[in-house]
């Protein structure tokens, strides 16, 4: 069922922030695959650099960002190196996004149908005469009672649950081939978190899209997700499929999280027991960022450069002292 | 969805309006009987005897008691009676009501301008962060608010008069040789269109444009600063890195996206805008010698017209909670907002 | 306090528009006191030979229509203009901040009655209502700086009303309560100080606004009676000349009350980012 050639390919890519304070190495050689069918979580702290990964692919990222080195292709396309112009019709077309606190992330002026609309209509998907039903019809795929209604409906009129309802509609409404959930249950209570995260799992393996969920929470991951890249101060530390990951984690950090999240539903919120926080990410930083906080660190992992090697087939590490 | 809460907000609105209203008839009163020493004396002038003056004094009900007093100067009010004016002879109101659409027209039109360069300077200033149009922004907004109008007005006259002789004279609405055109709303450049007049329109526009600039330079800056501040604001918010991961394009995410939300705070601005207009518009009228409302009062604080002044100041008053008013309900219906939130 | 004064200069040596607005308001001040003793000429002191002349050597900014110096007359002006302006503010300010406080303190009927007040005097177009004012209570000096106080007042409630009202619960309100201080002395003593530094951004950016207003006052004839030397009043007499060329009348004050109203809006600007660094825009 897998593809071997990759939908979305993120190979080596290192992103700066300038700001008035000094440059932020926000990533550095950082590489991830996604193929169609597949869900993939990338796990970290807050900082670790997920949400910058996925906006650099969407290229979407705050102007004080940049990209300094690396390539990623989108089911072909060279994303780095596309006009805007294209990009803004791959956005929302080819590849979607969805953000958390979803009452935010939608105009609070504009009613959820034309917001919806808006996007179909910019990507050739319905015209005037047939964008009603468009949306109804997007509607319905993400299960909202009684759409008729709540076509007319603003954000505010509707619950945390609902509105990521009508922003999974919205960005699945063109049939993308991808999807990148950036913490897509951040702000909604627990039964509705599980709710979306059936939807979002349902909705990608019936349309076989490549799937990416952004989450702190290792819990969920575990849950959804085929695969997990865990994140570390801009570094990937290590990707393996969830089976092999939760049956021998090797990095040091991976460890580390799995210890922090409590069985069940605990998030990374409280990280009681990882020693530190992130590394500042100004300046020059050691090779190994996680070095400061690692109670196997020792003086050869710092002596020269790290890189992320397959350590056993589909498990990819980047350690000196692996576990 | 215009439904019956919107209507019922409205009308809300409206409501809200009287008590100050109430306030504003409270302080105009107050103002007509604050002069200093006895009104009567006063009106009487320096040969009466005190005869005359208590014959002044019942004639003009200052006899009676505060609260009498009142009643019957809102009840003057309701009847549209303001009193003469001492010094053309003419009842208030009337004087008023000619010279107003001359001041009203230089205002709107000082409005257009300010809006046409105020919004897309914020815009422009608020997308490109730190770029030669943000300084220039920034430039106008500090300098803007330091000009008094009266200087910029006639640092305008000696350029565009004077030095370059572009303008025509800074004498009133019309130059001497045209005739003014058939009166239909008293707009004197919608009126020369509306009579298919067009070199009656050039030369009221003529007269038109410079004080409309400098009107509209002083209230372009608060107006700017606010599009700017919306902008900025509206632009690092969620939804527009919705739109944008959607693909929608840059002018829909600019323009139906963050400008409409931007806007909101823009309207509410609009309200201190006029207030500085309004004001500011008196000044404009000395400079330009533009025969508006606000000329009327000036020549009437120089004469001692007092019934005239608070005339004067009664109708501006009474025209910026109108204009407030306005803002108020275009805000309840293009916000959705709200009166659903409170 | 060192961290304040670190960030004083800061804020001076970082800033250099600060720093220039500074300086301007510091020769405001020393025009202010000293112009006077300091002028070349007379300001009153008119001469029949050389009226109307251009600026020049003798005369930076040239002669009125009496003959008087124009330079003169503005420096002699600085010590009016800001007196009005500051007497004006100072008289807001006490006011204002008092029944703001109350306002925000007391809530209730003191809330309710203070708003009525400061929403009334919003509800005219202040320029206006100042007009009204002077007419009313006579055409003096000492009534404009009345009307230029009224008209400022709400901005100063709204402030500190504010300002009360977030601080009435504060921690250190309650232990002040706790140890037994009366209501008016916890007012005046523990809250109302607290208050001062946003209310003093408020100040230095509507001294600005105070000169423009008390300057359009005279300049519309209120006021100020020639042949007195006041920015606003110049501008008006010199006004008429502007049509005939002799623009040296009029420009040379305006720009002095230009640069006066900048001055005082720079430093408010600079006084916000000092007091507050998180709201700069």
């Amino acid at each position: 069922m897998v593809d071997p050639i990759p939908l979305l390919d993120i190979q080596e890519l290192s992103v700066e922030f300038r700001t008035r304070s000094g440059v932020v190495h926000a990533l550095e050689n950082v590489s991830m695959k996604v193929h169609r069918g597949e869900i993939i979580g990338v796990v970290g702290e807050s900082g670790s650099g997920k949400s910058v990964s996925a906006m650099t692919a969407m290229r979407i990222l705050d102007p004080a960002g940049h990209v300094t080195s690396g390539s990623i292709t989108l089911g072909g396309l060279d994303v780095l190196n596309a006009s805007e112009e294209v990009m803004q019709k791959t956005r929302g077309h080819e590849a979607s996004m969805i953000f958390q606190s979803p009452r935010t992330a939608l105009n609070p002026i504009r009613t959820v149908g034309k917001q919806i609309g808006d996007v179909l209509k910019r990507h050739g998907n319905a015209n005037r005469q047939t964008v009603h039903e468009m949306v109804i019809k997007a509607l319905n795929t993400v299960r909202i009672p009684d759409p008729e209604r709540r076509i007319h409906a603003y954000p505010f009129e509707m619950s945390g649950g609902m509105c990521q309802r009508i922003m999974i509609a919205m960005a699945l409404s063109c049939q993308p081939e991808l999807l990148i959930a950036d913490e897509p249950t951040t702000g909604l209570d627990v039964t509705t978190q599980a709710a979306i995260m059936d939807l979002i799992r349902d909705l990608s393996k019936e349309r076989n899209m490549a799937t990416v969920l952004i989450t702190h929470d290792l819990a969920m991951a575990a849950d959804y997700c085929d695969r997990i890249v865990v994140m570390h101060a801009g570094h990937v530390v290590e990707n393996a499929s969830t089976k092999d990951l939760f049956a021998a984690p090797r990095h040091p950090y991976t460890t580390k999280l799995m210890q922090a999240t409590p069985q069940g539903d605990g998030a990374l919120d409280d990280i009681a027991s990882i020693p530190g926080g992130l590394p500042d990410l100004r300046g020059d930083l050691p090779p190994c960022r996680f070095s400061a906080r690692c109670e196997r660190f020792e003086e050869t992992c710092n002596t020269s450069l790290l890189s992320l090697d397959e350590v056993s087939p589909g498990h990819f590490l980047a350690c000196r002292r692996p576990l | 969805m215009f439904g019956n809460e919107k209507f019922k907000m409205i009308v809300g609105r409206l409501l809200q309006a009287i008590p100050s209203i109430i306030g504003i008839i409270i302080v105009t009163f107050v103002l007509t009987r604050a002069l200093p020493g006895d009104p009567a004396v006063y009106f009487a002038g320096p040969a009466a005897d005190e005869k005359s003056i208590q014959e002044i004094r019942v004639s003009l009900g200052l006899d009676k008691s505060w609260l009498e007093q009142f009643w019957i100067y809102a009840s003057d009010l309701v009847t549209g009676n303001l009193g003469v004016s001492v010094s053309t002879g003419q009842p208030v109101v009337e004087e008023l009501i000619r010279r107003l659409p001359a001041s009203l027209e230089l205002t709107f039109l000082a409005l257009i301008f300010s809006l046409a360069v105020a919004l897309p300077l914020g815009i422009a200033a608020a997308t490109r962060p730190n770029s030669w149009i943000d300084q220039l922004c920034r430039i106008v907004v500090t300098a803007g608010v330091s000009l008094p109008v009266f200087f910029t007005g006639l640092i305008m006259v000696y350029l565009f008069y004077y030095i370059w002789g572009v303008a025509p004279p800074p004498l009133g609405r019309l130059e001497i040789i045209y005739l003014s055109p058939p009166p239909v709303t008293n707009f004197y450049t919608i009126d020369a269109l509306l009579d298919g007049d067009l070199e009656t329109f050039g030369a009221a526009f003529a007269q038109l444009a410079l004080p409309a600039i400098t009107l509209g330079i002083f209230t372009l800056a608060p107006l700017a600063r606010m599009t700017r501040a919306a902008m900025l604001q509206v632009l690092s918010s969620d939804f527009i890195r919705t739109a944008r991961a959607s693909g929608l394009k840059r002018s829909t995410v600019l323009y139906t996206y963050a400008f409409r939300n931007a806007f909101l705070p823009i309207l509410t601005t609009l309200g201190m805008v006029f207030s500085f207009m309004l004001g500011s518009n008196v000044l404009v009228e000395k400079v330009f010698a533009w025969p508006g409302i606000g000329s009327f009062a000036i020549e009437a604080l120089i004469v001692s017209d007092y019934a005239a002044v608070q005339g004067f100041v009664l109708a501006m008053a009474i025209l910026y909670v109108l204009l407030n008013l306005t803002i108020d309900i275009v805000y309840t219906l293009v916000d959705p907002r709200v009166g659903l939130d409170g | 306090m060192t961290e304040f004064l670190k960030h004083l200069k800061y804020i001076l040596t970082e800033n250099s528009v600060t720093l220039i607005a500074g300086t301007m308001f510091l020769l405001l001040i020393l025009a202010a006191l000293f112009g006077p003793y300091i002028v070349p000429y007379d300001p009153l002191a008119s001469s029949a030979t050389r009226t109307l002349e251009p600026p020049s050597w003798d005369h930076w900014f040239g002669t009125d229509q009496l003959g008087r110096d124009v330079f003169s007359r503005i420096i002699v002006a600085t010590r009016l203009d800001l007196a009005i302006a500051i007497s004006a503010v100072v008289i807001s300010f006490v006011l204002g901040s008092v029944l703001g406080s109350l306002a925000g303190f007391f809530g209730g009927w003191a809330d309710r009655i203070v708003g009525r007040i400061t929403d009334t005097i919003m509800a005219f177009p202040l320029f206006v209502l100042a007009m009204g004012i002077v007419a009313a209570l006579g055409n003096t000096v000492e009534n404009i700086v009345y009307a230029t106080a009224i008209i400022n007042l709400p901005f100063y409630a709204r402030v500190s009303r504010t300002e009360v009202n977030v601080r009435r619960s504060a921690d250190f309100v309650l232990a002040a309560r706790l140890a037994g201080n009366s209501s008016l002395r916890l007012l005046a003593m523990h809250i109302y100080p607290n208050t001062l530094p946003p209310l003093m951004v408020q100040v230095s950016l509507n001294m600005g606004w105070a000169i423009l207003n008390a300057a359009g006052l005279s300049f519309i004839g209120l006021g100020v009676r020639p042949p007195t030397p006041e920015w606003g009043i110049m501008v008006a007499e010199g006004a008429g000349f502007i049509v005939s060329g002799e623009w040296w009348l009029a420009l040379f004050p305006g720009a002095a009350l230009m640069i006066a109203v900048f001055t005082f809006n720079l430093l408010g600007d600079g006084l916000r980012d000092l007091i507050d660094p998180r709201r700069r825009t």
